[in-house]
């Protein structure tokens, strides 16, 4: 299976809420009415230009090892070194919210609505994740009609770049995908262009599978441990 | 202190750009000398905003909006201070290391530090360690910015601090460094003289840079 997902702006618009909590506004915190309009205006905005797009693409573990191993600097260990191995299936996406998001940022930040631009960046990249989202809810229900998914079956999505999984694998992940024909480039640094894209492997598998603690030496790197809230998601699923 | 520079404060603080401008302007009208207009107006709004922001009474949305109504002000005082030979606190070279793509952070630091007084010479994002040097070196620069998102973009800043070291402006030129990954323990790692979590942050770290 190999699918290009075009995906309706309306399911992945982000909330206010996770607007202003990318702009460092604490939950809870009820922001004057001019920074709740900005929000709300980066928003109309988002849901004016984006286009979020995506390729889905079901692999083998041998196709993954490959993408994987990329250019061989991963880290010694990683969640991924111990969770693929049990993997049920596995597929590789890319997804992007598009270019004319990433260049109304730019021309509000040369205009000095800067205020603004900052905001529509927050919104564009909350709106980049849901959209990633949305690509593995996809490929749950494509798992769902094959009879591959049942109430033990947890998803799980991980990118180059993180956990200790090196971007230089974006090489090998791009081989396969060829994310070039819905418009997405990469460079030499491996960063995507439109620079709002998110690419990664989907996990499926046993929900035990995925428990890892985030203990691993490059974690003390990372700010968000956000995987423990990822790990927890997968149990709800 | 004149009311038109507490008005002109307030207006900054309240990120009024047009109230600003106009504020600026008659200032300028009723013989202000420039250097008051600018300290005693615009960056002592900024200031206030800065203390706001660390102490948490206001966001991130709200020192934007003060940035820009400073902005209109400077628009009227710059050619006065480059006419009446009035030097800004200092210059800064400042961009996004070679490989990475990410600005958002390094245009939010720029936008702080102009804000505060400072020039900024922005050289953009996936710039060579050679050309912060360079840069710095032909604008005798107060301190050099280097923003890295990527952990794989980071060492570029060590690349950088060594190149200083060899062109002998490491010491003179400070080197403060910033972007999700990095840590102050990093940043003394590899010689930077400052980490920096964000705008507000690095102007701080920047003023206590100040040649005096």
């Amino acid at each position: 299976m190999r699918q290009e997902l075009r995906i309706p702006v309306g399911d992945v618009v982000p909330p206010v809420v996770a607007v202003l909590k990318a702009q460092a506004i604490p939950e809870g915190v009820t922001p004057d009415e001019r920074i709740s309009r900005l929000a709300e205006e980066a928003i109309a905005t988002y849901r004016t230009l984006a286009d979020p797009v995506g390729i889905l693409m079901d692999v083998s573990r041998d196709e993954f090892e490959t993408v994987y191993r990329g250019e061989g600097r991963n880290a010694d260990e990683t969640p991924l070194d111990r969770i693929r191995p049990s993997a049920d299936s596995l597929a590789l996406f890319v997804v992007t919210i598009g270019e004319k998001m990433c260049e109304e940022i730019t021309r509000l930040f040369d205009v000095r609505e800067f205020a603004p631009g900052s905001m529509l960046d927050a919104a564009a990249s909350e709106g980049a994740e849901l959209a990633a989202q949305a690509v593995e809810l996809s490929y749950r229900q494509h798992l769902h009609e094959r009879g591959r998914l049942d109430s033990d079956t947890g998803t799980l999505q991980f990118s180059p770049g993180y956990c200790g999984w090196h971007i230089s694998a974006q090489r090998k992940l791009f081989d396969i995908l060829h994310p070039e024909e819905i418009g997405i480039t990469l460079n030499p640094s491996f960063l995507m262009h439109p620079l709002k894209s998110i690419s990664g492997v989907i996990i499926a598998g046993p929900k035990e599978i995925f428990a890892f603690d985030d203990d691993f030496p490059f974690c003390a790197e990372c700010r968000t441990h956000s995987c423990q809230d990822r790990l927890s998601a997968v149990l709800r699923q | 202190m004149d009311m038109i520079l507490t008005e002109l404060s307030e207006s900054l603080r309240a990120g009024d750009a047009p109230k600003v401008a106009e504020l600026t302007q008659q200032a300028i009208s009723k013989g202000i000398a420039t250097k008051t207009i600018l300290d005693d107006g615009l960056i002592a709004g900024m200031t206030i905003v800065g203390d706001r922001f660390k102490a948490h009474e206001i966001f991130l949305p709200d020192v934007l909006l003060a940035a820009k109504a400073m902005y209109a002000g400077m628009d009227l005082l710059k050619p006065l201070m480059i006419k009446e030979g009035i030097p800004t606190i200092g210059k800064v070279v400042i961009g996004t290391v070679q490989g990475d793509l990410h600005d958002i952070g390094k245009n939010l630091v720029g936008i702080m530090l102009k804000g505060a007084g400072f020039e900024v010479i922005d050289l953009g994002k996936d710039v060579a360690p050679e050309r912060f040097v360079e840069e710095a070196k032909r604008a005798d620069a107060l301190a050099i910015g280097m923003s890295a998102l990527l952990t794989t973009t980071m060492p570029t800043m060590k690349k950088v601090i060594e190149l200083a070291r060899e062109q002998g402006i490491y010491g003179k030129t400070k080197i403060i460094v910033g972007g999700a990954p990095l840590s102050s323990e990093y940043a003394a790692e590899i010689g930077a003289d400052a980490y920096c979590f964000d705008g507000v942050n690095a102007v701080e770290r920047m003023k206590s840079f100040v040649r005096a």
